[in-house]
């Protein structure tokens, strides 16, 4: 697989970083840069981060089947992330994720018919005196409302 | 960056930087006596470190509330292998959000902390695990550390990298984190041997949490007792308490060990959202047993809440107030630990499942005369029994809401939808 | 000295070794703890919390799988908490498990159903739904059903640890947690089936099994498999008359559990249909069927009435066999022409008098030198004690093979050619406290001197191992397969117009240079199937299978080892039965006093040839497995 030049060097760096045949460490710091980039944790992509860490392509499955954020298929390209986790369910958090789901008519794990917009249901996130929280992506928002919400996804839309 | 106002009533140790300008910056650290306990540890011997740590009785910010000193002399300093430091930034216990602030706001402190504790135990390379949803606070970080290397505080000796995970609470457990660090499945792994002796790559490691490492610097700079002094006997220092809920002024405040947490609710938080009257409050994380209001007079330290049968955790105080169902708050944290648990063993695997599905069942109205001793059951035949912390992390505070709000649960039986879930619509 | 620990067990005064499991202190003093993931000679997990006992001053219940016994401990099993606790297991176990035991092929020999009827509950309080998952196929051999699965990793371990493999993982987390293939929907693997069999309940079964029968339908017969050198136990499950399936779950036999996929599968030679069932005898230019007398009378009027002869004998017949048929060429037909495919050089190294190795010499040494050969694929047994003593042990292993081989993996040094590599490998040799060298077919004849002279040189403790191909190849050089003095070798006897050729459980035409001339005026072979020597025969004798006789083989390592009769097929005789009655019908008897006969000490290099099967062919027998050539495509 190509990457991106600024990912090659991320790997470059990652692949230095542990002790001298440690290198598999990397691996779920690549899978997750490359998941950024690619979209979503293929087979292919399996078996590329296999291959430059030096492990069997299903070393790379089992870590890949365990961690929440690394997905096995593409989602949107904004992927709103709304967490109900205690503190943000005390705040509204429930509210806020079913009223992403109708305003969206998808759920957990789905995504917009064009391909723009995924949900998910999101454990704690650690925002919880700022609740409710969700993540469109990497960036964080907080008090979010279901009003708050709605100019948001309008803001995404706007971007495509 | 802050996202909540402070309170007149903090002690600012940890956060004292926190709203400086550029406060990630090592000009600004630098300026505001960063880097001067580093200076001083270079000074002392290592084992002079170590005590200067013991005596401050700084306990493990994570949750477990280890005596941080102890378990860096639980290192075998004069192994002929590498040591390793790594930092615990896996936060991702419900209620806590603290040690996002302290990367976000004074990523040096962190080094400066890691610093000392390489030259405490003779490490050679350090580790910053980071949740993967954080990402800015690996760019953060990895600009600091860059400006720690041109500054010469990294590189002479001692490198450090940060490491991002991707999504797994588990990965909090230090053993787990270490397997994760190793690129593996974040399953934790058999003890002894700790960490201590045998953790990252198989080496000595001393691994802490975030804010754990950022007293440190603190310690060493204004001497052990200035810090065990801020808090109580055996629970020395200051920590950063994260406010959640129903309360008026949510946000994360530095105070110190032993803080009353009524006193925490009425005057940091500024009271119950709406006027409500206080039903319940988590303490220290999704985790650690509910207290019922009448049992909130109480000091926020490791000691006094272990003798309330609850736990100080690591910091999450969650405030729920009269409207609040009891069934639905444990039922949602039920899901999240059936979420997160890792499958390796049986009783929490299965566990943590079954009490979801029946906690869903219950709450959907559905719940039948023998559920809720079922539900006690189940918990306690977890408690105790699993394989790692999970368990009893699910399986503790499910036990104190039954038994604490028995009549709650009640109130669901006979096809009754939820008494309380008006409230929410 | 052994140091001992002394703790209490249940009141039991026990004493064991320090550093000895407390599950395991258990069970040598008769007390069961029950385990799923606890797995002799497997990593430890404390994965199952079946084990969980008290202990006395430890604040809550201890996993006796992963606890090491101290002095004055002081434990018990069986009281109310453990046994809640192992209840409770049980039911959480049993919540996501399908119960779907009539139709489980495990059902009867099931861990889960047997730890249940000690240990478990008798009701069931779940009441919410059970998660399913299709089942899935990942080889002709193996196929997974993920609702079954309790998650012991049992099959993980045994496949990456104990096989060197790895080709199973565990994929997704929590209660969605399955094992995976390494092919991804597919296993690329030894498909030796051990993950099925090490199983606990029916989430792993074979396709060569399941369905077939209830486990109590079976009687069980342990004998040798037929197929490789390595004289491996395999006990064949008999249902009316025909194996279902073979496994060793008893660890009876040198190979304790282990069986590769010709142990565990590929007895499906015997009932295959080209099975020849009756006698044949050349009539008008073809092979006719034949009663057995009418047969038998064909062959020993030939025999009386010719001049010349060759025999030549198998790797598959028992050495009671081989000897007989060494006999009766020597004595009945008076000829010492008499051998056999001679797959590696025994020969040179009996008569050097070097010491031997057992297999279980492999386990133990404390370093093991591989010579020119693919253990994993050649001798698998071989390659699992290897791995075994490597893990337990600790044993260093040193490579020299053309190419690479699973032992690289851990291998101390792993040499494919250069000097300087070979000097720096003999000083680490040296080092070694002791040593088996196992060596290949490339090195025979006077190399087989040299490397006992190398072994001599190092001054340490060595042993030798020969390998060979087949069940009984090293039986046959010890039993007299091997001509006499100046007689005619395997090859020689095809180019020779001998009168009668006499082929006893051999397919020399399959390879080699065939038949010189016009050929021997009459052929003789004895064998399973119509080869392409018996296709050459004027009478074709149906012979019995290994199966289906009793009996002994000499294994690699010169370890004799017992065939039990499993099954009895109407129609082919033992080649012993049938050169029993030649010799009937011949009139002639063998003496009392064998006539003394010299093994061959002149191995002769050209004539040793290793048939390079690998784990999925097995020389001629290896074509009529059908799983064979199903793992094969």
């Amino acid at each position: 697989m190509t990457f991106s030049p600024e990912l090659e060097a991320r790997f470059a760096r990652l692949l230095e970083s542990y002790p001298q045949g440690r290198q598999r460490s990397a691996m779920v710091p690549m899978l997750l840069y490359a998941q950024d980039e690619v979209g979503h944790v293929s087979r292919e992509l399996i078996e590329e981060v296999a291959r430059r860490v030096g492990v069997e392509p299903l070393r790379v499955e089992e870590v890949a089947g365990y961690y929440s954020m690394l997905r096995r298929k593409p989602l949107g390209k904004y992927h709103v992330q709304v967490c109900t986790n205690i503190s943000c369910m005390l705040a509204g958090g429930e509210e806020v994720w079913e009223h992403a789901c109708r305003k969206l008519g998808i759920g957990h794990k789905e995504v917009t018919a064009d391909g723009q917009i995924s949900l998910e249901e999101v454990e704690c996130m650690g925002a919880c005196s700022w609740a409710p929280a969700i993540q469109v992506n990497y960036d964080i928002h907080h008090g979010v409302t279901p009003e708050k919400l709605d100019r948001l996804l309008d803001s995404l839309r706007k971007l495509q | 960056m802050l996202y909540n106002a402070p309170s007149p009533l903090e002690v600012k140790v940890l956060t004292r930087r926190f709203g400086l300008p550029d406060s990630t910056s090592i000009g600004t650290y630098l300026a505001n006596g960063g880097y001067a306990a580093l200076e001083k540890a270079r000074g002392m011997t290592p084992e002079a470190i170590i005590d200067e740590v013991k005596a401050s009785n700084l306990r493990g910010r994570g949750g477990a509330g280890f005596p941080t000193g102890m378990k860096w002399s639980f290192c075998p300093r004069h192994s002929p292998k590498p040591k390793y430091i790594v930092v615990n930034g896996d936060e991702s216990e419900p209620g806590t959000c603290k040690d996002r602030l302290l990367i976000e706001n004074d990523p040096h402190q962190l080094i400066e902390g890691v610093l000392i504790a390489a030259l405490a135990v003779g490490a050679r390379a350090g580790y910053i695990y980071i949740r993967g949803e954080y990402r800015y606070l690996i760019e953060i970080m990895d600009r600091a550390i860059a400006e720690a290397y041109e500054h010469g505080y990294l590189g002479n000796g001692f490198d450090l990298y940060t490491h991002t995970g991707a999504g797994a609470y588990e990965c909090g457990e230090e053993s787990a984190l270490l397997e994760s660090l190793e690129g593996k499945r974040g399953v934790p792994r058999i003890r002894p041997p700790f960490p201590a002796v045998v953790g990252a790559f198989q080496c000595p490691t001393v691994l802490n949490n975030v804010e754990t490492f950022c007293a440190v610097p603190a310690i060493i700079r204004d001497g052990a007792s200035a810090f065990a002094d801020l808090g109580t006997p055996r629970n020395g220092g200051t920590r950063l308490f994260c406010l959640s809920g129903h309360v008026n002024r949510p946000g994360v405040y530095e105070l110190p060990m032993g803080f009353n947490l009524l006193r925490m609710i009425e005057e940091v938080g500024g009271g119950v959202r709406g006027g409500k009257k206080l039903k319940a409050v988590i303490p220290g994380g999704s985790s650690c047993p509910v207290l019922k209001a009448e049992e909130c007079d109480i000091p926020m330290d490791f000691d006094s809440l272990a003798k309330a049968k609850s736990m100080l955790g690591s910091g999450g105080v969650v405030v729920m107030d009269e409207d609040t169902c009891i069934v639905r708050a444990a039922l949602r944290i039920m899901r999240f630990y059936a979420h997160e648990s890792c499958g390796w063993c049986i009783p929490c695997r299965e566990g943590t499942t079954w009490l979801r599905k029946l906690l869903q069942r219950f709450h959907d109205g559905q719940g039948r005369k023998g559920d809720i001793a079922l539900i006690g059951e189940l918990a306690g035949n977890m408690l105790g029994r699993t394989f790692c912390p999970l368990g009893d992390a699910a399986a503790m505070p499910t036990l104190a809401f039954v038994e604490k709000f028995r009549d709650e649960f009640e109130a669901h039986l006979d096809g009754k939808p939820c008494p309380r879930e008006a409230v929410y619509a | 000295m052994p140091d001992l620990v002394k703790l209490t067990i249940d009141g039991n005064h026990v004493e064991v070794t320090r550093g000895t499991l407390l599950i395991e202190a258990a069970r040598q003093a008769g007390i069961e703890i029950p385990a799923f993931c606890y797995y002799p000679g497997l990593s430890l997990q404390a994965a199952c919390r079946m084990c969980l006992v008290e202990v006395e001053k430890a604040p809550k219940l201890m996993a006796s799988c992963t606890l090491p016994v101290a002095e004055g401990m002081v434990v018990r099993t069986q009281t109310p908490a453990v046994a809640a606790a192992r209840r409770s297991t049980l039911e959480f176990l049993l919540t996501n498990h399908p119960l779907d035991c009539p139709v489980c092929d495990k059902g009867g020999e099931c861990e889960l159903q047997d730890m249940v009827f000690r240990y478990g509950a008798g009701e069931s309080r779940f009441a919410e739904n059970k998660i399913h998952v299709q089942e899935k196929q990942w080889s002709p051999v193996v196929f997974y059903d993920a609702p079954r699965c309790i998650l012991c990793f049992r099959c993980v371990r045994v496949c990456g640890e104990g096989m060197g493999v790895g080709a199973l993982g565990i994929v997704n987390r929590g209660a969605q947690s399955e094992i995976a293939p390494n092919g991804g929907d597919h296993l690329d693997c030894d498909q030796c089936g051990a993950c099925i069999d090490i199983c606990p309940v029916g989430a792993l079964t074979s396709g060569a099994y399941r369905y077939k029968t209830r486990p109590w339908e079976m009687t069980h017969s342990p004998t040798i498999c037929a197929h490789c050198s390595n004289g491996c136990t395999t006990t064949l499950g008999v249902r009316n008359n025909r194996i279902i399936r073979a496994n060793n779950r008893d660890r009876s036999g040198i190979n304790g559990e282990f069986l590769c996929v010709k142990g565990r599968y590929a007895f499906d030679f015997h009932d295959h249909p080209e099975r020849l069932k009756t006698p044949l005898v050349r009539a008008g230019g073809n092979l006719a069927p034949a009663s057995w007398p009418e047969a038998i009378h064909a062959v020993a009027a030939q025999f009386e009435a010719a001049k010349t002869f060759g025999v030549i004998g198998g790797s598959h017949t028992t050495n009671e066999e081989n000897r007989y048929l060494a006999r009766f060429a020597r004595e009945v037909l008076g000829t010492g022409n008499i051998d056999h495919h001679r797959t590696g050089d025994v020969a040179t190294l009996l008569a050097s008098g070097a010491p031997l190795a057992t297999t279980a010499d492999l386990y133990t040494a404390g370093a093991v030198l591989i010579l020119g050969a693919d253990l994993a694929q050649q001798q698998p047994f071989l390659s699992w004690q290897v791995r075994a003593n490597h893990r337990h042990h600790g044993a260093r292993v040193y490579v020299v093979t053309p190419g690479p081989v699973r032992e690289d993996q851990y291998a101390e040094a792993a040499v494919r050619g250069g000097a300087e590599e070979y000097g720096a490998l003999r000083d680490r040799l040296a080092a070694e406290p002791d040593l088996v060298i196992v060596y290949g077919d490339a090195i025979k004849g006077d190399a087989v001197r040299r490397l006992v002279a190398f072994g001599c040189s190092l001054g340490i403790p060595v042993k030798y191992v020969a390998l060979v191909d087949y069940a009984n190849s090293r039986g046959a050089v010890e039993n007299g397969l091997t001509p006499d003095a100046g007689a005619l070798t395997l090859p020689e006897m095809l180019a020779t117009n001998l009168d009668v050729l006499y082929v006893v459980g051999a397919n020399p035409l399959k390879h080699g240079p065939g038949i010189g001339g016009q050929g021997p005026g009459f052929l003789v072979v004895q064998d399973l199937f119509l080869t392409e020597t018996a296709a050459a025969a004027d009478v074709v004798l149906p012979a019995a299978s290994a199966y289906e006789k009793d009996g002994t083989i000499t294994n690699v390592c010169g370890e004799v080892l017992r065939l039990k009769k499993a099954v009895e097929t109407m129609g082919p005789k033992s080649d012993l039965e049938i050169m029993q009655r030649i010799a009937g019908e011949m009139g002639a008897a063998l003496s009392a006093e064998p006539r003394a006969w010299t093994p061959a000490t002149d191995a002769r290099p050209d004539l040793v040839w290793s048939s390079r099967d690998s784990l999925f062919t097995s020389g001629t027998l290896g074509r009529y497995s059908k799983l064979l050539a199903a793992v094969r495509a």
